[in-house]
Protein backbone atom coordinates (compact mmCIF):
# COMPACT_ATOMS: atom_id res chain seq x y z
CA UNK A 1 0.00 0.00 0.00
CA UNK A 2 1.61 3.17 -1.38
CA UNK A 3 0.09 6.25 0.15
CA UNK A 4 1.18 9.50 -1.89
CA UNK A 5 -1.53 11.40 -0.53
CA UNK A 6 0.25 14.36 0.68
CA UNK A 7 1.72 14.80 -3.21
CA UNK A 8 1.46 18.01 -4.35
CA UNK A 9 -2.45 18.67 -5.78
CA UNK A 10 -1.70 20.97 -7.74
CA UNK A 11 -0.07 20.38 -11.24
CA UNK A 12 3.63 20.72 -10.13
CA UNK A 13 6.21 21.56 -12.86
CA UNK A 14 9.09 18.99 -12.08
CA UNK A 15 9.95 17.71 -14.66
CA UNK A 16 12.57 19.89 -15.64
CA UNK A 17 13.57 20.38 -11.63
CA UNK A 18 15.05 23.43 -10.50
CA UNK A 19 18.23 23.05 -12.58
CA UNK A 20 16.78 25.92 -14.82
CA UNK A 21 18.59 29.47 -13.45
CA UNK A 22 16.55 31.53 -11.58
CA UNK A 23 14.33 34.98 -13.16
CA UNK A 24 15.00 36.43 -9.76
CA UNK A 25 17.81 35.90 -7.48
CA UNK A 26 17.92 37.66 -4.37
CA UNK A 27 21.69 37.88 -2.07
CA UNK A 28 21.74 38.86 1.83
CA UNK A 29 19.03 41.58 0.88
CA UNK A 30 18.11 43.82 3.97
CA UNK A 31 15.46 46.50 3.75
CA UNK A 32 15.81 49.37 6.07
CA UNK A 33 13.09 52.04 6.79
CA UNK A 34 15.24 55.12 8.51
CA UNK A 35 16.61 52.93 10.95
CA UNK A 36 14.44 50.30 11.55
CA UNK A 37 15.38 47.22 9.28
CA UNK A 38 12.04 45.42 7.83
CA UNK A 39 13.91 42.90 6.10
CA UNK A 40 16.66 40.65 7.25
CA UNK A 41 19.24 39.10 5.10
CA UNK A 42 17.11 37.62 2.65
CA UNK A 43 18.68 35.69 0.20
CA UNK A 44 15.57 33.74 -2.33
CA UNK A 45 15.31 32.25 -6.29
CA UNK A 46 12.41 32.40 -7.55
CA UNK A 47 11.79 30.69 -11.39
CA UNK A 48 10.12 30.96 -14.08
CA UNK A 49 6.54 28.96 -14.61
CA UNK A 50 6.46 29.26 -10.92
CA UNK A 51 4.08 30.39 -8.68
CA UNK A 52 5.97 31.36 -5.88
CA UNK A 53 3.91 32.54 -2.38
CA UNK A 54 5.30 35.06 0.07
CA UNK A 55 3.01 34.12 3.62
CA UNK A 56 3.33 35.35 7.10
CA UNK A 57 1.57 37.58 9.76
CA UNK A 58 1.09 41.78 9.11
CA UNK A 59 4.46 43.44 8.92
CA UNK A 60 6.51 40.24 8.61
CA UNK A 61 8.08 42.42 5.80
CA UNK A 62 6.79 40.10 2.72
CA UNK A 63 5.48 43.29 0.93
CA UNK A 64 8.38 45.13 1.62
CA UNK A 65 10.52 42.12 0.07
CA UNK A 66 8.25 42.21 -2.89
CA UNK A 67 8.62 45.65 -3.26
CA UNK A 68 12.01 45.40 -3.56
CA UNK A 69 11.99 42.91 -6.54
CA UNK A 70 11.04 46.06 -9.04
CA UNK A 71 12.43 49.15 -6.73
CA UNK A 72 8.93 49.95 -6.03
CA UNK A 73 10.37 50.95 -3.00
CA UNK A 74 12.17 53.67 -4.74
CA UNK A 75 9.38 55.96 -3.87
CA UNK A 76 10.00 55.91 -0.40
CA UNK A 77 12.70 58.10 0.50
CA UNK A 78 13.82 56.70 3.71
CA UNK A 79 14.08 53.39 2.46
CA UNK A 80 17.49 51.80 1.94
CA UNK A 81 18.18 48.16 0.05
CA UNK A 82 21.24 46.18 1.15
CA UNK A 83 22.21 43.43 -0.80
CA UNK A 84 21.78 42.21 -4.50
CA UNK A 85 18.62 41.91 -6.73
CA UNK A 86 19.73 39.88 -9.67
CA UNK A 87 16.99 40.15 -12.86
CA UNK A 88 18.66 37.09 -14.74
CA UNK A 89 22.46 37.59 -13.08
CA UNK A 90 21.76 41.34 -13.23
CA UNK A 91 21.22 43.56 -10.40
CA UNK A 92 18.86 45.46 -11.01
CA UNK A 93 19.77 48.17 -8.15
CA UNK A 94 23.29 48.80 -8.88
CA UNK A 95 23.65 48.13 -12.87
CA UNK A 96 22.52 50.90 -15.14
CA UNK A 97 19.12 49.50 -15.49
CA UNK A 98 16.12 51.77 -15.87
CA UNK A 99 13.56 51.70 -13.75
CA UNK A 100 10.82 52.40 -16.20
CA UNK A 101 12.29 49.68 -18.13
CA UNK A 102 12.59 47.05 -14.63
CA UNK A 103 8.75 47.87 -14.12
CA UNK A 104 8.28 46.72 -17.72
CA UNK A 105 9.86 43.45 -17.14
CA UNK A 106 8.52 43.02 -13.68
CA UNK A 107 5.60 44.19 -13.50
CA UNK A 108 3.10 44.71 -10.78
CA UNK A 109 -0.59 43.92 -9.41
CA UNK A 110 -1.75 45.50 -6.24
CA UNK A 111 -3.98 44.76 -3.74
CA UNK A 112 -6.98 46.97 -4.57
CA UNK A 113 -7.69 46.76 -8.55
CA UNK A 114 -6.19 50.54 -9.51
CA UNK A 115 -7.44 51.04 -13.25
CA UNK A 116 -6.66 54.21 -15.04
CA UNK A 117 -9.91 56.81 -15.62
CA UNK A 118 -9.57 55.72 -18.86
CA UNK A 119 -11.13 53.67 -21.53
CA UNK A 120 -10.87 49.56 -21.17
CA UNK A 121 -8.94 50.08 -24.19
CA UNK A 122 -6.64 53.36 -22.94
CA UNK A 123 -5.67 50.80 -19.73
CA UNK A 124 -4.05 48.00 -21.78
CA UNK A 125 -2.63 50.49 -24.73
CA UNK A 126 -0.96 52.76 -22.36
CA UNK A 127 2.08 50.33 -21.73
CA UNK A 128 2.92 49.20 -24.75
CA UNK A 129 2.89 52.96 -26.26
CA UNK A 130 4.87 54.58 -23.73
CA UNK A 131 7.40 51.74 -23.96
CA UNK A 132 7.47 52.07 -27.87
CA UNK A 133 6.38 48.13 -28.09
CA UNK A 134 3.93 48.64 -30.83
CA UNK A 135 3.61 51.83 -33.19
CA UNK A 136 0.61 51.45 -35.14
CA UNK A 137 -3.22 51.25 -34.69
CA UNK A 138 -3.56 47.33 -35.30
CA UNK A 139 -0.40 46.18 -33.87
CA UNK A 140 -1.68 47.86 -30.84
CA UNK A 141 -5.43 46.57 -31.16
CA UNK A 142 -3.45 43.05 -31.25
CA UNK A 143 -2.15 43.43 -28.06
CA UNK A 144 -5.28 45.03 -26.61
CA UNK A 145 -6.95 42.12 -27.57
CA UNK A 146 -4.42 39.12 -26.63
CA UNK A 147 -3.78 41.02 -23.09
CA UNK A 148 -7.34 40.58 -22.43
CA UNK A 149 -7.77 37.53 -23.60
CA UNK A 150 -4.92 36.54 -21.71
CA UNK A 151 -6.66 38.25 -18.43
CA UNK A 152 -9.87 36.14 -19.43
CA UNK A 153 -11.26 39.56 -19.55
CA UNK A 154 -12.25 39.83 -23.60
CA UNK A 155 -15.34 38.14 -23.89
CA UNK A 156 -16.59 40.28 -20.93
CA UNK A 157 -15.42 43.06 -22.60
CA UNK A 158 -15.20 43.20 -26.31
CA UNK A 159 -18.07 45.37 -27.67
CA UNK A 160 -17.41 47.69 -25.02
CA UNK A 161 -13.96 48.67 -24.85
CA UNK A 162 -14.23 52.41 -24.85
CA UNK A 163 -15.84 52.36 -21.74
CA UNK A 164 -14.02 53.66 -18.56
CA UNK A 165 -12.08 50.55 -16.76
CA UNK A 166 -13.21 52.06 -13.45
CA UNK A 167 -16.93 50.94 -14.94
CA UNK A 168 -16.03 47.70 -14.58
CA UNK A 169 -17.16 45.00 -11.82
CA UNK A 170 -13.97 44.65 -8.87
CA UNK A 171 -12.98 41.47 -10.17
CA UNK A 172 -13.05 42.36 -13.80
CA UNK A 173 -11.21 45.62 -12.61
CA UNK A 174 -8.40 43.24 -11.11
CA UNK A 175 -7.97 41.30 -14.38
CA UNK A 176 -7.79 44.42 -16.18
CA UNK A 177 -4.76 45.03 -14.09
CA UNK A 178 -3.62 41.53 -14.66
CA UNK A 179 -3.98 42.37 -18.65
CA UNK A 180 -1.97 45.98 -18.06
CA UNK A 181 0.62 43.94 -16.57
CA UNK A 182 0.97 41.70 -19.40
CA UNK A 183 0.31 44.06 -22.63
CA UNK A 184 4.17 45.12 -21.69
CA UNK A 185 5.19 41.61 -22.15
CA UNK A 186 6.96 41.29 -18.37
CA UNK A 187 9.07 38.53 -17.54
CA UNK A 188 7.85 38.68 -13.73
CA UNK A 189 4.48 39.50 -12.37
CA UNK A 190 4.53 40.65 -8.79
CA UNK A 191 0.72 40.65 -7.12
CA UNK A 192 0.46 42.29 -3.12
CA UNK A 193 -2.82 40.71 -2.31
CA UNK A 194 -4.22 40.55 -5.75
CA UNK A 195 -7.91 38.71 -4.04
CA UNK A 196 -8.24 40.51 -0.94
CA UNK A 197 -10.61 42.86 -2.30
CA UNK A 198 -12.37 40.59 -4.43
CA UNK A 199 -15.90 38.06 -3.74
CA UNK A 200 -15.62 34.33 -3.73
CA UNK A 201 -16.20 33.62 -7.64
CA UNK A 202 -13.68 36.93 -8.45
CA UNK A 203 -11.39 35.42 -6.69
CA UNK A 204 -11.60 32.06 -8.33
CA UNK A 205 -11.06 33.55 -11.74
CA UNK A 206 -7.80 35.33 -10.58
CA UNK A 207 -6.40 32.34 -9.25
CA UNK A 208 -7.26 30.36 -12.52
CA UNK A 209 -5.92 33.11 -14.51
CA UNK A 210 -2.90 32.81 -12.56
CA UNK A 211 -2.07 29.17 -12.83
CA UNK A 212 -2.41 29.60 -16.84
CA UNK A 213 -0.04 32.78 -16.91
CA UNK A 214 2.62 30.84 -14.85
CA UNK A 215 3.22 28.82 -17.94
CA UNK A 216 4.84 32.06 -19.25
CA UNK A 217 5.72 34.01 -16.23
CA UNK A 218 7.47 33.96 -13.25
CA UNK A 219 4.58 34.89 -10.83
CA UNK A 220 5.52 36.01 -6.91
CA UNK A 221 2.51 36.36 -4.77
CA UNK A 222 1.39 38.13 -1.36
CA UNK A 223 -1.36 36.65 0.49
CA UNK A 224 -2.87 36.64 3.67
CA UNK A 225 -4.94 33.71 2.80
CA UNK A 226 -2.83 30.27 3.43
CA UNK A 227 -5.91 28.67 1.54
CA UNK A 228 -4.73 30.24 -1.43
CA UNK A 229 -0.86 30.27 -1.32
CA UNK A 230 -1.50 26.49 -0.91
CA UNK A 231 -3.94 26.75 -4.38
CA UNK A 232 -2.16 28.80 -6.75
CA UNK A 233 1.38 28.62 -5.31
CA UNK A 234 4.32 25.83 -5.89
CA UNK A 235 6.58 27.49 -3.50
CA UNK A 236 6.10 28.78 -0.56
CA UNK A 237 7.79 31.12 1.46
CA UNK A 238 7.24 31.93 5.16
CA UNK A 239 8.41 35.19 6.14
CA UNK A 240 8.36 36.39 9.95
CA UNK A 241 9.89 39.65 11.46
CA UNK A 242 11.81 40.48 8.62
CA UNK A 243 13.02 36.81 8.50
CA UNK A 244 12.92 34.59 5.45
CA UNK A 245 11.67 31.51 8.24
CA UNK A 246 11.88 28.67 5.23
CA UNK A 247 11.62 28.22 1.98
CA UNK A 248 10.13 25.17 -0.22
CA UNK A 249 7.60 23.27 -1.99
CA UNK A 250 4.25 24.55 -1.28
CA UNK A 251 3.16 20.71 -0.75
CA UNK A 252 6.03 20.44 1.84
CA UNK A 253 5.18 23.89 3.66
CA UNK A 254 1.91 23.20 4.17
CA UNK A 255 2.04 19.27 4.88
CA UNK A 256 5.67 18.75 6.98
CA UNK A 257 6.82 21.78 7.45
CA UNK A 258 10.59 21.67 8.70
CA UNK A 259 10.22 24.70 11.16
CA UNK A 260 8.51 25.17 14.33
CA UNK A 261 7.47 28.72 13.53
CA UNK A 262 6.04 27.93 9.98
CA UNK A 263 4.21 24.98 11.50
CA UNK A 264 2.51 27.48 14.35
CA UNK A 265 1.84 29.99 11.63
CA UNK A 266 0.58 27.73 9.25
CA UNK A 267 -1.74 25.53 11.60
CA UNK A 268 -3.42 28.58 13.10
CA UNK A 269 -1.16 29.07 16.84
CA UNK A 270 -0.36 32.18 16.94
CA UNK A 271 1.54 33.37 20.09
CA UNK B 1 1.38 25.75 21.25
CA UNK B 2 -2.37 25.76 21.25
CA UNK B 3 -4.42 26.52 18.22
CA UNK B 4 -5.66 30.50 18.41
CA UNK B 5 -8.99 29.24 17.84
CA UNK B 6 -10.26 27.08 20.60
CA UNK B 7 -12.91 24.84 19.43
CA UNK B 8 -10.13 23.81 16.58
CA UNK B 9 -8.53 22.57 19.74
CA UNK B 10 -11.59 21.16 21.12
CA UNK B 11 -12.35 18.97 17.54
CA UNK B 12 -8.62 17.43 17.50
CA UNK B 13 -8.89 16.81 21.35
CA UNK B 14 -12.12 15.20 20.76
CA UNK B 15 -10.86 12.98 17.45
CA UNK B 16 -7.98 11.89 19.65
CA UNK B 17 -10.56 10.69 22.16
CA UNK B 18 -12.61 8.52 19.75
CA UNK B 19 -9.20 6.83 18.70
CA UNK B 20 -8.40 6.07 21.97
CA UNK B 21 -11.93 4.75 23.15
CA UNK B 22 -12.48 3.14 19.57
CA UNK B 23 -8.80 1.47 19.85
CA UNK B 24 -9.17 0.67 23.70
CA UNK B 25 -12.21 -1.41 22.84
CA UNK B 26 -10.83 -3.38 19.96
CA UNK B 27 -8.12 -4.17 22.47
CA UNK B 28 -10.23 -5.66 24.77
CA UNK B 29 -12.49 -7.52 22.31
CA UNK B 30 -8.87 -9.45 20.92
CA UNK B 31 -7.83 -10.26 24.23
CA UNK B 32 -11.89 -11.62 25.33
CA UNK B 33 -12.14 -13.10 22.48
CA UNK B 34 -9.07 -14.95 22.70
CA UNK B 35 -9.89 -15.96 26.40
CA UNK B 36 -13.31 -17.17 24.94
CA UNK B 37 -12.06 -19.62 22.52
CA UNK B 38 -9.50 -21.36 25.14
CA UNK B 39 -11.81 -21.43 27.78
CA UNK B 40 -14.43 -22.32 25.53
CA UNK B 41 -16.65 -19.45 27.47
CA UNK B 42 -19.57 -18.82 24.90
CA UNK B 43 -21.17 -15.75 26.82
CA UNK B 44 -17.42 -13.82 27.09
CA UNK B 45 -17.54 -14.58 23.11
CA UNK B 46 -21.16 -12.99 22.66
CA UNK B 47 -20.55 -10.11 24.16
CA UNK B 48 -16.96 -9.75 21.97
CA UNK B 49 -19.88 -10.32 19.17
CA UNK B 50 -21.72 -7.49 20.71
CA UNK B 51 -18.96 -4.87 21.29
CA UNK B 52 -18.36 -5.42 17.26
CA UNK B 53 -21.42 -2.80 17.36
CA UNK B 54 -20.03 0.03 19.04
CA UNK B 55 -16.63 -0.18 17.67
CA UNK B 56 -18.60 0.32 14.26
CA UNK B 57 -20.45 3.20 15.50
CA UNK B 58 -17.24 4.75 16.67
CA UNK B 59 -15.68 4.34 13.34
CA UNK B 60 -19.03 6.16 11.98
CA UNK B 61 -18.57 8.85 14.27
CA UNK B 62 -14.26 9.85 13.57
CA UNK B 63 -15.42 9.99 9.74
CA UNK B 64 -17.90 12.52 10.47
CA UNK B 65 -15.88 14.36 12.93
CA UNK B 66 -12.81 14.22 10.74
CA UNK B 67 -14.40 14.95 7.35
CA UNK B 68 -16.36 17.85 9.78
CA UNK B 69 -13.20 19.01 10.73
CA UNK B 70 -11.23 19.69 7.08
CA UNK B 71 -14.21 21.02 5.94
CA UNK B 72 -14.32 23.68 8.61
CA UNK B 73 -10.96 24.13 9.69
CA UNK B 74 -8.74 23.55 6.83
CA UNK B 75 -6.20 21.82 8.83
CA UNK B 76 -2.37 22.47 7.83
CA UNK B 77 1.14 20.34 8.69
CA UNK B 78 0.94 17.87 11.62
CA UNK B 79 -2.91 18.88 12.32
CA UNK B 80 -3.79 17.69 8.82
CA UNK B 81 -1.64 14.67 9.50
CA UNK B 82 -3.32 13.74 12.22
CA UNK B 83 -6.85 14.16 10.84
CA UNK B 84 -5.93 11.93 7.86
CA UNK B 85 -4.41 9.54 10.50
CA UNK B 86 -7.60 9.60 12.55
CA UNK B 87 -9.67 9.00 9.56
CA UNK B 88 -6.87 5.83 8.80
CA UNK B 89 -6.20 4.71 12.07
CA UNK B 90 -10.20 3.94 12.93
CA UNK B 91 -10.73 1.90 9.22
CA UNK B 92 -8.01 -0.35 10.50
CA UNK B 93 -9.31 -0.70 14.23
CA UNK B 94 -12.45 -1.32 12.78
CA UNK B 95 -11.01 -3.79 11.34
CA UNK B 96 -9.16 -5.50 14.03
CA UNK B 97 -12.60 -5.50 15.73
CA UNK B 98 -13.61 -7.57 12.75
CA UNK B 99 -11.19 -10.00 13.43
CA UNK B 100 -11.93 -10.47 17.33
CA UNK B 101 -15.90 -10.74 16.61
CA UNK B 102 -14.93 -13.27 13.48
CA UNK B 103 -12.46 -15.08 16.84
CA UNK B 104 -15.28 -15.13 19.29
CA UNK B 105 -17.44 -16.63 16.51
CA UNK B 106 -15.63 -19.88 16.54
CA UNK B 107 -16.04 -20.61 20.38
CA UNK B 108 -18.59 -23.27 19.93
CA UNK B 109 -16.81 -24.49 17.05
CA UNK B 110 -13.96 -25.82 18.78
CA UNK B 111 -14.46 -29.27 20.17
CA UNK B 112 -12.25 -31.64 22.67
CA UNK B 113 -10.41 -28.67 24.01
CA UNK B 114 -8.57 -30.36 27.03
CA UNK B 115 -7.08 -33.21 24.17
CA UNK B 116 -6.64 -30.62 21.20
CA UNK B 117 -2.56 -29.72 21.46
CA UNK B 118 -2.37 -26.78 18.82
CA UNK B 119 -4.67 -24.74 21.50
CA UNK B 120 -1.83 -24.21 23.68
CA UNK B 121 -0.20 -22.09 21.10
CA UNK B 122 -2.83 -19.13 20.93
CA UNK B 123 -2.81 -17.52 23.95
CA UNK B 124 0.95 -16.80 23.69
CA UNK B 125 0.31 -15.67 19.97
CA UNK B 126 -2.94 -13.54 20.91
CA UNK B 127 -0.41 -11.74 23.36
CA UNK B 128 1.89 -10.52 21.66
CA UNK B 129 -1.02 -9.02 19.00
CA UNK B 130 -2.93 -7.60 21.77
CA UNK B 131 0.33 -6.36 23.45
CA UNK B 132 1.12 -4.58 19.53
CA UNK B 133 -2.49 -3.02 19.92
CA UNK B 134 -2.10 -1.62 23.28
CA UNK B 135 1.47 -0.18 22.56
CA UNK B 136 0.33 1.65 19.13
CA UNK B 137 -2.40 2.70 21.06
CA UNK B 138 -0.01 4.51 23.67
CA UNK B 139 2.21 5.43 20.76
CA UNK B 140 -0.69 6.85 19.15
CA UNK B 141 -1.64 9.31 22.57
CA UNK B 142 1.85 9.96 23.36
CA UNK B 143 2.90 11.03 19.44
CA UNK B 144 5.51 8.80 19.49
CA UNK B 145 7.16 7.37 16.83
CA UNK B 146 10.23 5.17 18.00
CA UNK B 147 7.41 3.41 20.45
CA UNK B 148 5.19 2.59 16.69
CA UNK B 149 8.89 1.04 15.09
CA UNK B 150 9.07 -0.71 18.25
CA UNK B 151 5.17 -1.81 17.40
CA UNK B 152 6.34 -3.13 13.74
CA UNK B 153 9.21 -4.51 14.25
CA UNK B 154 6.92 -6.81 16.32
CA UNK B 155 5.07 -8.10 13.56
CA UNK B 156 7.79 -10.72 12.61
CA UNK B 157 7.01 -12.47 15.66
CA UNK B 158 3.30 -12.63 15.09
CA UNK B 159 4.00 -13.83 11.55
CA UNK B 160 6.43 -16.60 13.16
CA UNK B 161 3.97 -17.36 15.41
CA UNK B 162 1.56 -18.00 12.71
CA UNK B 163 3.74 -20.54 10.64
CA UNK B 164 4.64 -22.10 13.59
CA UNK B 165 1.05 -22.68 14.39
CA UNK B 166 -0.15 -23.59 11.07
CA UNK B 167 2.98 -26.69 10.82
CA UNK B 168 1.68 -28.04 14.33
CA UNK B 169 -2.08 -27.64 12.98
CA UNK B 170 -1.40 -29.38 9.74
CA UNK B 171 1.07 -32.11 11.62
CA UNK B 172 -1.92 -33.03 14.09
CA UNK B 173 -4.44 -33.22 11.34
CA UNK B 174 -2.56 -35.72 9.84
CA UNK B 175 -2.41 -37.42 13.11
CA UNK B 176 -5.90 -36.75 14.20
CA UNK B 177 -8.28 -36.86 11.37
CA UNK B 178 -11.10 -36.90 13.86
CA UNK B 179 -10.61 -33.16 15.03
CA UNK B 180 -9.92 -31.79 11.45
CA UNK B 181 -12.48 -29.92 12.10
CA UNK B 182 -11.77 -27.95 14.64
CA UNK B 183 -7.99 -28.11 13.92
CA UNK B 184 -9.38 -26.12 10.28
CA UNK B 185 -11.08 -23.46 12.71
CA UNK B 186 -8.12 -23.17 14.68
CA UNK B 187 -6.14 -22.13 11.67
CA UNK B 188 -8.68 -19.77 11.05
CA UNK B 189 -8.11 -17.90 14.38
CA UNK B 190 -4.28 -18.00 14.19
CA UNK B 191 -5.01 -15.89 10.96
CA UNK B 192 -6.91 -13.57 12.02
CA UNK B 193 -4.71 -13.21 14.95
CA UNK B 194 -1.66 -12.44 12.35
CA UNK B 195 -3.81 -10.19 10.75
CA UNK B 196 -4.27 -8.07 14.04
CA UNK B 197 -0.78 -7.47 13.66
CA UNK B 198 -0.69 -6.78 10.63
CA UNK B 199 -3.24 -4.43 10.98
CA UNK B 200 -1.65 -2.94 14.55
CA UNK B 201 1.56 -2.37 12.24
CA UNK B 202 -0.62 -0.55 9.76
CA UNK B 203 -1.85 2.22 12.46
CA UNK B 204 2.18 2.15 14.03
CA UNK B 205 2.67 3.37 10.11
CA UNK B 206 0.15 6.12 10.67
CA UNK B 207 1.07 7.23 13.74
CA UNK B 208 5.40 7.45 12.42
CA UNK B 209 3.30 9.42 9.24
CA UNK B 210 1.22 11.89 11.62
CA UNK B 211 3.88 12.46 14.16
CA UNK B 212 6.79 13.13 11.63
CA UNK B 213 5.55 13.37 8.28
CA UNK B 214 7.00 10.32 6.87
CA UNK B 215 6.83 6.77 6.84
CA UNK B 216 9.03 4.65 8.41
CA UNK B 217 11.96 3.69 6.17
CA UNK B 218 11.17 -0.10 6.43
CA UNK B 219 7.32 -0.07 5.39
CA UNK B 220 7.73 -2.01 2.82
CA UNK B 221 10.16 -4.60 3.67
CA UNK B 222 7.36 -5.22 6.72
CA UNK B 223 5.81 -7.80 4.37
CA UNK B 224 2.25 -7.04 4.94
Amino acid sequence: MKMNMMEPNTAEAETAGDAPSPKISARDVSVYYGEKKAIDNVSIDVFTRYVTAFIGPSGCGKSTFLRTLNRMNDTISSARVDGEILLDGEDIYRSKMDVVQLRARVGMVFQKPNPFPKSIYENIAYGPRIHGISSTKSELDGIVEQSLQRAGLWNEVKDRLNDSGTALSGGQQQRLCIARAIAVDPEVILMDEPCSALDPIATARIEELIDELRGRYAIVIVTHSMQQAARVSQRTAFFHMGNLVEYGKTSDIFTNPREERTKDYITGRYG
Amino acid sequence: MEHTVKAFEEDITRLRGLIAEMGGLAELSVQEALEAIVNGDEELGQRVITRDKEIDALEMEIDRLAVRTIALRAPMADDLREVIAALKIAGVVERIGDYAKNIAKRVNRIEGRRRFEPLAMIPEMGEVAVEMVHDVLTAYAARDPLLAKEVIARDARVDAFYDSIFRNVVTHMVENPATIGSAAQLLFIARNIERVGDHATNVAEMVHFAATGVYPPDRDASGN
